[in-house]
């Protein structure tokens, strides 16, 4: 009975965290009336918004999504100086652009759209397309020698560790 | 005082590093030689270029000012969104054919952009 009323009231209870904590920073300003205020519309906010996200994750680890926020926000790091360096340094007749087709492990949508956005805000890869019944991600790589590597790099370094976020 | 000194160079250090990626994404546009390549420049420099420039804006706020955290939020919706005007560029640059054909999917599946259907929506294998 308690576990169906909370279930009713908080459909996505990280996302209700997530919009008070917007709601705060949007503020620019910390008091409790705005927090409470932020907390409603956390509440009122994903249950108006339910019925159209049915099939949510189930479990989802923030414990783990923390640390991987970290990898990638250093790897965007290391990214950016790499592609900066390519684009200043390297002939266009040197460069070595290639499609990479990553097989998926990961099934929910969820998932696999956090793994597109890692993959393009990451070294010199843009995620281009997805196959229709979602078992292979396409990438484009703007320097690939050897376009196998960049593919086990996305699968050993990002998509294992997403799988262990949705399980 | 010292801290005014320090708050002062790190926005600099800071406006200077977003201006140079900034610039390269910019450079990378016009110099890169085909739509998909050239979509690697601006997404990916740019999203540290504005990072950096609104780190200067923070760390200016809280040195001289009274502090505001309005730019964390926008670094998150920017790099919530990137990734998105990204995919849709690729994916107008496959479906009009102006990139190398992207290679066969296996299994025979098809790229959900390439996906051709019927007036019933079945797909046209």
């Amino acid at each position: 009975m308690m576990r169906s009323v909370f279930n009713w009231l908080f459909p996505h209870p990280l996302m209700t965290l997530l919009l008070a904590v917007v709601w705060l920073i949007l503020q620019n300003d910390f008091s409790y009336g705005m927090a409470v205020f932020g907390l409603i519309l956390g509440i009122i906010i994903p249950r108006a918004f339910a019925a159209w996200w049915p099939d949510r994750p189930r479990s989802f680890r923030m414990g783990r999504m923390i640390p991987y926020v970290l990898l990638v926000l250093w790897d965007i790091m290391v990214a950016n100086v790499q592609v900066a360096w390519i684009v200043l340094t390297r002939r266009n007749r040197n460069l070595r652009p290639a499609w990479v087709v990553v097989p998926l492990d990961l099934r929910q949508p969820e998932a696999i759209t956090v793994l597109a956005g890692t993959i393009t805000l990451t070294p010199g890869t843009v995620s281009a397309d997805i196959s229709n019944t979602g078992h292979y991600l396409l990438v484009h790589a703007l320097d690939a020698p050897d376009p196998d590597a960049v593919r086990d790099d996305i699968k050993s370094r990002y998509e294992a560790r997403l799988k262990e976020i949705f399980v | 005082m010292t801290m005014q000194v320090i708050g002062t160079y790190a926005v600099a250090l800071f406006l200077l590093i977003g201006a140079f990626f900034m610039l390269v994404g910019a450079i990378g546009l016009v110099k890169l030689p085909d739509p998909m390549t050239r979509l690697h420049a601006p997404t990916k420099v740019g999203t540290m270029g504005i990072g950096a420039l609104l780190l200067a804006s923070v760390t200016n706020s809280w040195v001289f000012h009274d502090g505001s955290v309005h730019e964390l939020l926008i670094m998150a919706f920017l790099f919530v969104t990137a990734p998105i005007s990204a995919n849709f560029m690729s994916k107008v640059n496959i479906h009009r054919r102006t990139c190398e054909t992207p290679p066969e999917v296996p299994e025979a599946e098809v790229w959900s952009t390439l996906v051709e259907r019927d007036e019933n929506g079945d797909l046209i294998q």
